[in-house]
């Protein structure tokens, strides 16, 4: 039997009870179509996050004093040893490494900032100039700290936009002075509002030159060091030799932890995408129930069929033939179905794109492929149980009328 | 032509067994025309059903055209079937939602002819039982003699050897079971042989060959 003919046939039966075919369709659509939307919005939702983290670059690497983690290393690394302090010597040193971009110290601390009357806690960064651009910061009007030796402690700040909005108001910060804890600071410069970026506010910061920030905090060391490297390729490397360097600066001791923004970028990449495989699996379900549908169908169908089938026996055609002619019907019903599911979900994620603009809710082609594949799958795998036994059917039976 | 040695059907229904055919030998020619008679339950059917391959024998052997067709696989029978058998049935079976031209097409699309030839032979078969104005016409829309000529037309298309036919007037009146019977009776002419059962004595007496079954057994056979 030809192909074309088993499917004209198949599609013939289907086409005579066309609500029947229309509903097992629909259930078929409606799971193919829950698993497109579903795997669109989490993988939306896993754009967004990656995207905000490119904002704050993915080329960064973080030097923190003190050893994170305790599994691996060896027993005696962990007690009794005494950390030793991250310094602006060490940030220089970092800077010399090859494939580096950039350095910048970092000391984080909090402190009064006053202007006449007025004054509010603030947010203390003591920093260098390649801090702007490594944080990926937008500055408002005048200058950023300026370039130089980083020990140097200059007596000028940048304000953040919040914090120069409760001094200032409408005045010109530039130039003007502004008192934090005992020392006077002029205003160099002020931060565009940026607003939350995430869990870290730059409009209610102070960033002043990180020698000035140990004084007025009155600690010789530092609280990160921002390294960028130079593009994504140059990240593993620099992180390496930085963890080298600083052991070998430190006497032999590995005590800093390095963190690259990659790898906090891998893991909420991996976590996002799991839940995304999460959701699109337990939409997956209702492609069961709805194989479970077309095999209930199909069962009824064989019984009502009967006197057709062993007609078709007696015509000359095999159990293969027989079994084919079902298995197809099934096919043809879980591809509408599936067809019908994917422009569902194409429709339900434009909706969903326009309520939410900021989510980039586009369906994943692996997911739409996976669910298409899935639904016929299903169709085929459910339908094996009615075509065998149709397939197996007693022709002399069926054709007698008792 | 057929051969049959020693050839019993049982049917197990429940705890009981059913002697449908008892040891059955009956040899017949190519190009025969035969008619079956005999009460009803005497094995009539089980007998043609087993001559077409739609059913095994429990015991005995069964040959066509010289061939041992006991033991043959469900494939292997159904390609047989395919080849060399025509049924006709008493409630025509025809597939209610294709038109006369596409039931008589079945059993081509089945063996896998190509839709051209199918065509051009469908045009010959319609011709042939007197039906080239109903081609397009559903079985609903046909009287029952039209019904089982497009049956005939249908087991005539892939020139079978061998015509079987249950009780094919059964459902007609008496003047179209006769028409029909004309029209079976040109296609053993033609070199089929035929093989109908019937409970009308009319229609008994025409054929040249004519067995009595009762009880499963052959009781009277009038070319033995
Ligand atoms: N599939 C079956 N299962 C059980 N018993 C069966 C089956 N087929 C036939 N029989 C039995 O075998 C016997 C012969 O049946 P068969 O149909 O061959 O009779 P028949 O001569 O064709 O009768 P009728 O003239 O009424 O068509 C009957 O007793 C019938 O009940
Ligand atoms: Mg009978």
């Amino acid at each position: 039997m030809r192909l074309v003919d088993t499917f004209s046939l198949a599609w013939g039966t289907l086409a005579q009870q066309p609500r029947r075919t229309a509903l097992i369709g629909l259930a078929m659509s409606i799971g193919v179509g829950a698993v497109v939307v579903l795997t669109a919005l989490g993988e939306g939702a896993r754009g967004y996050v990656l995207e905000q983290f490119a904002g704050l670059g993915t080329n960064l690497i973080i030097v923190i004093p003190g050893r994170a983690e305790t599994t691996g290393a060896a027993p005696g690394v962990l007690s009794g040893q005494s950390t030793r302090d991250l310094t602006l010597d060490d940030a220089n040193a970092v800077a010399r490494i090859p494939w580096v971009n950039d350095v910048a110290p970092l000391n984080v601390g909090s402190a009064q900032v006053t202007r006449g009357s007025l004054g509010r806690e603030a947010v203390l960064l003591g920093s260098t100039a390649p801090l702007l651009t490594i944080r990926h910061m937008h500055l408002g009007i005048g200058h950023f700290l300026p370039p130089g030796p980083s020990d140097q402690a200059l007596p000028v700040c940048v304000l953040g936009d919040k914090i120069r909005r409760e001094l200032f108001g409408n005045a010109n910060p530039l130039g003007g002075w502004v008192r934090i804890g005992d020392r006077r600071f002029r205003v160099i410069g002020t931060l565009a509002a940026q607003g939350q970026q995430m869990g870290f506010n730059t409009d209610e910061v102070v960033v002043i030159p990180v020698a000035a920030a140990q004084q007025l905090l009155n600690t010789p060391s530092l609280f990160r060091i921002l390294i960028e490297a130079r593009g994504r390729a140059a990240v593993q490397r620099v992180k390496e030799d930085t963890l080298a360097l600083l052991k070998t600066r430190h006497e032999g001791e590995a005590d800093v932890t390095v963190i690259t923004q990659d790898a906090v970028l891998a893991t909420f990449d991996r976590i996002l995408t799991a839940l995304t495989l999460a959701v699109g699996g337990i939409a997956a379900i209702s492609l069961g129930v709805a194989g479970v549908l077309i095999m209930n169908v199909m069962l009824v169908s064989v019984a009502q069929r009967r006197a057709e089938i062993g007609l078709l026996k007696a015509l000359g055609a095999s159990g293969g033939n027989v079994r084919a002619l079902f298995l197809v019907e099934a096919g043809l019903i879980a591809s509408l179905g599936a067809a019908g599911g994917v422009v569902l979900g194409f429709a339900a994620s434009f909706t969903l794109g326009r309520v939410y603009p900021q989510l980039p809710i586009v369906p994943p082609l692996w997911a739409v492929t996976a669910a298409v594949a899935t639904a016929i799958l299903a169709g085929l795998l459910f339908a094996w149980l009615p075509a065998r036994r149709a397939a197996k059917l007693d022709a002399a039976l069926s054709l007698t009328r008792r | 032509m057929i051969q049959l040695d020693q050839v019993s059907r049982t049917f197990e229904v429940g705890e009981q067994q059913v002697l449908a055919l008892r040891e059955v030998n009956l040899s017949i020619a190519a190009g025969e025309y035969i008619a079956i008679m005999g009460p009803s339950g005497s094995g009539k059917s089980t007998l043609l059903n087993l001559l077409g391959l739609l059913d095994r024998p429990s015991s005995g052997r069964y040959s066509l055209d010289g061939r041992d067709v006991t033991g043959l696989n469900e494939a292997e029978s159904a390609r047989v079937r395919r080849e060399k058998i025509g049924f006709v049935f008493q409630f025509f079976h025809l597939v209610p939602r294709l038109d006369a031209a596409a039931n008589i097409a079945l059993p081509l699309v089945l063996a896998g002819i190509a839709p051209a030839e199918r065509k051009q032979r469908v045009a010959q078969l319609l011709a042939d039982v007197g039906l080239s104005e109903r081609a397009d016409h559903l079985p609903s829309q046909l009287s029952g003699g039209q019904l089982q000529r497009v049956a005939i037309a249908r087991a005539m298309s892939m020139h079978p050897a061998l015509l079987l036919a249950d009780e094919p007037t059964g459902n007609l009146d008496r003047a179209t079971g006769r028409e029909v019977m004309g029209v079976l009776e040109g296609l053993n002419q033609r070199g089929a042989t035929l093989i109908v059962i019937t409970h009308d004595q009319e229609i008994g007496a025409r054929a040249r060959r004519r067995i009595v079954m009762e009880d499963g057994r052959v009781i009277s056979d009038n070319a033995a």
